[in-house]
Parts: structure tokens; C-alpha cells; sequence
């Protein structure tokens, strides 16, 4: 085994990381977007609203986010409506896709969390907090919000973890993330083992992060 | 629509394959998960401390990457550990000669098979998330009842199989359904060290007849198929279980 592969390279692994890094946290931003109006929607009475919101949340919670990816970045070729007009522009990219296809099963998988959420409401809180005679944005931001936020970050946390372990498959559609470098320094050096060991471990550090940090978070919310 | 028709008998010997590797993988975790809960339950510092860092390891790995790294980092590792026992054993026969002649021993090139692969990783990293599911359960079981089990005068694999075992289960259940309905997904993965799953046999025949979208939506709906039915089916053990015990 020789790990100076490792050493020879790791500008190249740190780009990777850099990749991964901003693909997922932009991922997990706009998926944000998607995801609550989307649980809002979910949450709703009526099956008209509620029916399109449980239909992408049930494809996109009951497929594999690689098939996900492939439905986007081969399959959209398909179509003369994407190939023929500006949206090729967008969609012959990679990173498009990956965004796309990650946007799209985060926003899915977070629509659930923040439905869990709002069924789950306690009712005498904002019963309460109508009692004192706040407005409804003084309820929404003293009570609903904190209360849902702390309720809903370990679900969240879990999902970020997903996402990152999830976000390896770009390296399959050429992207050069995390994985995209592995693959690439195995195809230079063959060596798979120490290759795809170094990728091992920058997801390691990578994930134990965000677990440290969201720890850290819960705690704050847990001790008020 | 019409290729897909041409394709249909090969892509459910596709979705066929992806269902034993699925179910070959979820008895792997099964095994592995109930060996790592009670080796985390255990007494002993040294199992508590293997089982602990199986399963912070896996958390902390993406599964495609712990599959690249079984299938094609494992090959050349198995590999050149026999090259060199080999190399060993020829020395050692020639009494150092440098001229001697090369005689593999041992078999010089050994394939492993991407079925294998896929199942052994899958299995693996499930098994540490069913540890978790067990240990939560086992944890769960009354004290009482293994209280009462003692006083019966069962002996500890008794207590194990008739008190134990079947009380666990029942708490296990939902998270063995989540963790199987991820496990299903991750088998699509097992197309990328170039198993001829539904994934793989959806790209090749998407790529020849230009219609990838067409077939990559057939197979999205077979999974969407097979995680209903699983999901449907769970739902209903819980229910019988949760019946029979109240």
C-alpha cells in the first residue's frame, strides 16, 4: 500500500471536497424552498392541494436518488422541448443535473420532516400564546418556529448526513466531487484501495463535522 | 413505448436480479446487525468497542464509496497479498534461487464477482444501522419479563429464544422496515461495479434505442412498486403484532 498517493494528490482531493461541499449545502438550500411549501401543502385538508404534494414526495421518497439523477442527466435528452431551446444550455450540464436531481429528493425527504412537524404541533402552546393576545406573526415567531425548529433538527441533521452520503453518485456523471477525484486518481495511479481510501476518510471527517456541529446546536436549543 | 416492450423480458430479469441482491443483502444485515447489538449490549469492553466502531464507521462513509473500495480496492488487496504469498512460497521452495522457475501455488488472479461484492458491502453497511434498530428493541423488552423468565427457571438461550427474541422483534419491526426500504434504493448502486441490474440494463437499452427517459421512468416505477408493496406489507406485520401481544 502507498498512501503518497494521497499526499502526491491531495490539492486534487480538497477541490473534490470543495465540490461536494458547496453542491450539497446549495442542494440543501433550495431544497428548503421546495420543502416547505411543498409540507404545507401536504399537511392540507384537501385532497386536491394535498394531492400533487404527496405524489412528488411519494416518486421522489420511493425511487433511488441515482435513478433520480439518470432520469435527469441522460433523460432529458430525450425530449426536442429541452434539446431544442435554452434549457439545453442548462441541461447538458452535469452539475446541473446533480443540483437538480439533489434539490429535488432533499426537498422531498424535508417536506416529510416538516410535515411530521406540523401534525405534531402542541395545540395548547398557540392556544396559549393566543391567551396572552399575540398577534399571529408575534405567534409564528415566538412560539411555531422555535418550537417546529427544535423539534424538526435531528430529523434535519439526519437528512444532511443522507444528503452528503447520498451526493457520492455525482461522481458518476463526471462531476469531480469527492468520489469524481477518487475515481480519477485511480484511473492515474491504479490504485483503488488507496484511491478510494482517501475518499473514505474526507467523507468521514465531513459527516462527523456536521454531527459535531449540529450536536452542538441541539444542545443550545435544549438547555433555554 | 414499443422498445420498451422489446426490452420488458430482460428488464424484469433485471429487477429479478435487483431483488435478490436486496433480499441476500437484508439477511447479511439481519445477521450482522443482531451479531453488533448484542456485542454493544455486551458486558465485554473489547466487543462493545468492535461494535462501536463498525458502526461510527459506516455512518461516516457513503455506501458507493465503501463499494468501490470492497469491490475494486478489496481485488487488488486480495491479490497482491496472494501475489506475494506465492512469491514467498516459490522462495522458499527454490532455497533462494534467483534463477528458479515461477510457480503460482496459490491461484495469481482472483475475480470477485460483483454480485458477491454488491451483497457483502450492502449487507455490511446495513447491518450497522440494524444493530442500532436492534439495540434500540432489545432495550426496549420489559425487564419483568426476563425477571419472570428467570423465575420460570429458563436457561439463557431459552430465555433468549422464547422471551427475548420474539418481544424484540415486535419493537424492531418499524425500523426494519425503514432500513429495508433504504437498503432497496441503495441496490441501485451495484449497476456502478457493472452488475447487469435493472439500472444497468435500463442505460444500455436507454442508450441504444435514444430513449433514455423512457426506460429510466420503467424502472423508477418499478421501484416505486416494490417500495409500496414493502411499505404495505410492514405496515401489515406490525399490526398483526401489535394485535397478538395487547
Amino acid at each position: 500500500m502507498d498512501f503518497s498517493i494521497f499526499i502526491n494528490e491531495y490539492q486534487f482531493y480538497l477541490a473534490g471536497l470543495w465540490t461536494t461541499i458547496w453542491l450539497v449545502a446549495l442542494s440543501l438550500l433550495l431544497g428548503l424552498f421546495v420543502a416547505v411549501p411543498v409540507g404545507i401543502l401536504r399537511s392540507s385538508e384537501n385532497w386536491l392541494i394535498k394531492g400533487p404534494a404527496w405524489s412528488f414526495m411519494y416518486f421522489f421518497r420511493g425511487t433511488p436518488l441515482l435513478v433520480q439523477l439518470f432520469l435527469i442527466y441522460y433523460g432529458a435528452a430525450q425530449f426536442d422541448l429541452i434539446r431544442e431551446t435554452w434549457l439545453w444550455h442548462y441541461f447538458q450540464e452535469a452539475w446541473f443535473c446533480a443540483l437538480l436531481a439533489f434539490t429535488l429528493n432533499t426537498g422531498a425527504y424535508t417536506a416529510e420532516i416538516i410535515r411530521g412537524v406540523i401534525s405534531t404541533m402542541p395545540k395548547a402552546e398557540l392556544e396559549a400564546a393566543k391567551a396572552y393576545g399575540m398577534s399571529e406573526s408575534q405567534i409564528l415567531r415566538r412560539i411555531t418556529l422555535p418550537n417546529s425548529l427544535r423539534r424538526a433538527l435531528p430529523a434535519y441533521s439526519n437528512e444532511i448526513i443522507f444528503m452528503i452520503h447520498g451526493s457520492a453518485i455525482a461522481g458518476i456523471v463526471t462531476i469531480v466531487d469527492i468520489t469524481g477525484a477518487a475515481r480519477v486518481v485511480n484511473a492515474r495511479y491504479y490504485a483503488p484501495f488507496e484511491a478510494y481510501f482517501g475518499a473514505a476518510m474526507l467523507y468521514m471527517c465531513l459527516t462527523f463535522s456536521v454531527i459535531f456541529a449540529f450536536k452542538k446546536w441541539e444542545s443550545h436549543y435544549s438547555n433555554r | 413505448m414499443f422498445e420498451l416492450q422489446n426490452y420488458l423480458g430482460i428488464l424484469l430479469e433485471g429487477a429479478w436480479l435487483t431483488i435478490q441482491v436486496a433480499l441476500l443483502s437484508l439477511l447479511l444485515a439481519v445477521f450482522l446487525g443482531l451479531l453488533g447489538a448484542l456485542a454493544k449490549l455486551s458486558h465485554s469492553v473489547f466487543f462493545k468497542g468492535i461494535a462501536t466502531l463498525y458502526t461510527t464507521i459506516i455512518r461516516g462513509i457513503p455506501d458507493l464509496i465503501l463499494m468501490l473500495l470492497i469491490f475494486f480496492g478489496g481485488q487488488v488487496l486480495v491479490n497482491n497479498f496472494s501475489y506475494s504469498l506465492n512469491e514467498w512460497i516459490n522462495r522458499m521452495a527454490s532455497g533462494f534461487d534467483p534463477t528458479h522457475e515461477w510457480t503460482a501455488y496459490l491461484p495469481d488472479y482472483i475475480n470477485i464477482s460483483p454480485y458477491i461484492a454488491g451483497i457483502i458491502t450492502i449487507g455490511f453497511i446495513f447491518g450497522a444501522y440494524m444493530a442500532e434498530t436492534f439495540r434500540g428493541a432489545f432495550l426496549a423488552v420489559e425487564k419483568g419479563q426476563l425477571e419472570a423468565a428467570t423465575a420460570y427457571g429458563m436457561n439463557k438461550y431459552k430465555l433468549f429464544v422464547r422471551v427475548m427474541f420474539p418481544q424484540m422483534m415486535r419493537h424492531a419491526l418499524p425500523g426494519i422496515g425503514n432500513n429495508w426500504l433504504v437498503l432497496l434504493k441503495t441496490t441501485a448502486l451495484v449497476s456502478v461495479i457493472g452488475l447487469q441490474d435493472m439500472v444497468k440494463i435500463a442505460g444500455d437499452a436507454g442508450g441504444s434505442t435514444q430513449q433514455p427517459f423512457t426506460f429510466y421512468i420503467a424502472i423508477a416505477l418499478i421501484f416505486l412498486f416494490f417500495t409500496s408493496v414493502s411499505s404495505l406489507l410492514f405496515r401489515w406485520a406490525e399490526r398483526k403484532y401489535t394485535i397478538k401481544t395487547r
